[in-house]
């Protein structure tokens, strides 16, 4: 077996990494130039503060901010709370249709939002939760369960079945074997879940565009006030998307490890 | 001693409570433009003489804008008082029932507003919205480069003498094109100006009957003319150029020629952020064997919904927003040059704007002379000049647009792109039930 991978691998890894870096590279300098230059790719000109100044003159960054932070971590939590039961069952106690069940969750991915707005639109209107924090809650929370019973239940799978036997042979009940034994195991697993949850919540931005105005507004619908059909903005713009997507930049950073080993949990035994 | 004081903190708190449940909340949906950008600015000193109106705003890009509020007022969820809302929308909602007519105080001087902006607000006489500002189209060009050809542009200049001036001027070599035109598709990009050109080139986009009639000789030659000019003579990737993109092409001096909104007028002479603005001129736009229609009428307007829960403060605040002090704050703030444009008589009248803006009576001209109820040659069951006033339009436009641009780009030959345009328009006419 091969210790180093080949020098193109590297090359590969390298040239990909940096495609995808492109855009954020290309916001975060455009964020610093005037409008003028905006337009134009060149790295060179004076970097100016301008148009943070001005996004934080027009619009309350941290009530945006705030709505988000309270709006991902408010569904991901939620999420959580239902794909864990649903998953230890689907995993432990699988029934004749468990794999059905899940292939059926996940099929409420594969069709467009769009498709289902007027009703959703409706239902939220009725119900009072239009321009709601908690309306958001529920509608990311249910886009969301899906992707967290599946991660869940895989990693549950990876779960050695013989410990929770054991467990309840000594008289453990199903609570106990959850918060004890399951949780603690898998908890790398569920932590890169809740880390991928919490940032498709921070980037959703069709429910929040549609079903949120003012007072609900995410970052999402701070982003997108920024742009304009007549008249210069693109450094208005980056900057707002770098304001936006800083919090959860960092947020990534720090938890890079625990995500990766997450992702990887339990790919070799 | 310390009861009373109680009684008096209590009392004093429910007062307070009181007062806060009596002011009323305007939430606004709007587009990001300077004009709106600026009257969030100064809309601090209406809520400061103004306490028991508080406002909200919710800014939004055009067409999320144009979705959220269409959705917002067709289901009646109130959640906007007052809407940002174009000339193509207004008479469709008005007619439908969805906005109140508005109550203008005298002061108001409603007869100030500019007639054609007020008569495309209005429904049976009724005024539905206030505008904010509004545009016309008209043809840049640049002074410095005609002037080193020995060439001259005249006040109303043809697609003809457009066509040899683009050729004339088309420097490639040197990073200079013949002309910019919109190619973008989409119903308020490319098919604004070749809209236009349809209108004045002898054509139009419905008969009587609403049969479509855009397989015609008029189409075609609007087209091909659009197709040929902006191909030959434009920037490379022209499909993908709105507004935007053409105005900072323009400012940075690399076309000699543009047609597109009045409102560019401003930007352009503005040496901060243009680099031609002691170079620019302007006629206007191009005819081609009318004069009629070719120039657009557009304007952004403050509509009250009537799902508002708040009708009569929202109604308070579009008058104060769309008032002569209003545009008078605004000279003060940042200068005459940048007071909303095409709104009112008394704005051109005054001096010191036709001081600071030299195109003002221009740009005024152009906005009193866009007539949509008489922009075609020949008769049509519509109101508009660049759009019909159907709500069927925004789909059809961008279809077309689409097309025109594969025309563009050289996807398909001018025969095909009119000739799926006509079916497909066909085809969502008679699904509307227009025809039989």
């Amino acid at each position: 077996m091969n210790e180093k991978a080949p020098i193109w691998v590297g090359v590969l890894g390298w040239a990909v990494a940096l495609v995808i870096f492109m855009p954020i590279f290309i916001i975060a300098i455009t964020a610093f130039k005037t409008e003028q230059d905006a337009y134009s790719l060149t790295l060179f000109f004076t970097p100016t503060l301008q148009s943070f100044h001005e996004v934080f003159e027009r619009s309350h960054y941290l009530s945006f901010v705030s709505n988000s932070v309270i709006v991902s971590f408010g569904s991901t939590f939620l999420s959580l709370a239902i794909a864990v039961p649903a998953a230890y069952s689907l995993a432990f106690f699988p029934g004749k249709r468990a794999q059905k069940t899940l292939l059926w969750m996940l099929s409420t991915k594969m069709m467009p939002a769009v498709g289902v707005l007027i009703p959703i639109y409706l239902l939220a209107k009725n119900a009072g939760l239009l321009d709601s924090v908690t309306g958001l809650v529920i509608i990311y929370t249910l886009i969301n369960l899906p992707i967290a019973v599946w991660m869940a239940f895989t990693y549950f799978n990876e779960v050695p079945k013989e410990i929770l036997e054991a467990a309840r042979i000594d008289g453990a009940s199903a609570w106990q074997e959850m918060l004890h034994l399951l949780l603690p195991t898998s908890l790398p697993g569920l932590a890169s879940t809740a880390l991928l949850l919490v940032i498709l919540s921070w980037n959703e931005a069709f429910w929040s565009l549609n079903l949120s105005s003012s007072n609900a507004a995410p970052l999402t619908v701070f982003i997108a006030s920024y742009s304009n059909p007549e008249g210069l903005f693109w450094a208005k713009l980056s900057a707002a998307s770098l304001l936006a997507v800083a919090p959860i930049l960092c947020l990534g950073w720090i938890a890079q490890k625990q995500l990766v080993r997450g992702m990887t949990f339990g790919a070799v035994k | 001693m310390k009861r009373n004081a109680m009684i008096c903190a209590v009392s004093a708190a429910t007062f307070a409570a009181a007062g806060f449940a009596s002011a009323a909340t305007v939430t606004i949906a709007t587009i990001n433009n300077p004009d709106m950008i600026e009257l969030q600015k100064l809309s601090k000193q209406f809520e400061a003489a103004n306490p028991d109106i508080q406002l909200k705003w919710v800014t939004l890009e055009e067409n999320v804008l144009r979705q959220r509020v269409t959705t917002d007022i067709a289901t009646g969820s109130g959640q906007f008082d007052l809407m940002t809302i174009g000339a193509y929308e207004t008479p469709i909602w008005a007619k439908k029932g969805w906005l109140t007519p508005l109550n203008l105080p005298a002061s108001y001087d409603v007869n100030d507003v500019i007639k054609p902006v007020r008569d495309g607000l209005s429904l049976n006489g009724k005024l539905y919205a206030v505008p904010f500002y509004s545009e016309s189209s008209m043809t840049y060009y640049r002074k410095d480069l005609f002037d080193a050809k020995g060439l001259k542009m005249p006040d109303q200049p043809t697609w003809n003498d457009i066509n040899g001036f683009a050729e004339k001027l088309n420097d490639k070599a040197n990073g200079v094109y013949g002309i910019c035109l919109r190619g973008q598709a989409g119903w308020g990009e490319n098919m604004a100006l070749v809209g236009t050109m349809v209108n004045t080139f002898g054509g139009r986009w419905f008969d009587q009957q609403w049969k479509p009639t855009i397989d015609t000789p008029e189409w075609k030659k609007a087209v091909t003319t659009y197709v040929d000019i902006l191909g030959k003579y434009g920037p490379p990737g022209a499909s993908a150029n709105g507004f935007n993109e053409n105005l900072v092409l323009f400012g940075s001096g690399k076309c000699a020629m543009w047609i597109d909104a009045t409102v560019a007028a401003g930007m352009l002479y503005n040496g901060k952020e243009s680099k031609v603005a002691d170079k620019v001129a302007f006629a206007q736009a191009p005819i081609g064997t009318s004069p009629k229609g070719a120039h657009w009428q557009w304007m952004w307007s403050l509509a009250v919904p009537k799902s508002s829960k708040n009708q009569d403060a929202a109604q308070k605040f579009a008058a104060w927003a769309t008032s002569k002090e209003y545009i008078q704050l605004v000279a003060k703030d940042l200068g005459w040059a940048s007071v909303p444009s095409g709104t009112r008589e008394s704005t051109y009248a005054n001096p010191e704007y036709q001081k600071a803006a030299p195109f003002a009576g221009f740009v005024l001209n152009a906005i009193k002379t866009a007539s949509p109820t008489d922009a075609t040659v020949q008769k049509v069951p519509y109101i508009g000049i660049q759009f019909a006033t159907i709500p069927e339009f925004q789909s059809i436009g961008t279809v077309v647009g689409q097309q025109v641009a594969g025309a563009l780009t050289g996807k398909s030959t001018v025969d095909a792109a009119l000739k799926a345009s006509q079916a497909s328009t066909e085809r969502a006419m008679r699904q509307a039930g227009y025809l039989k």
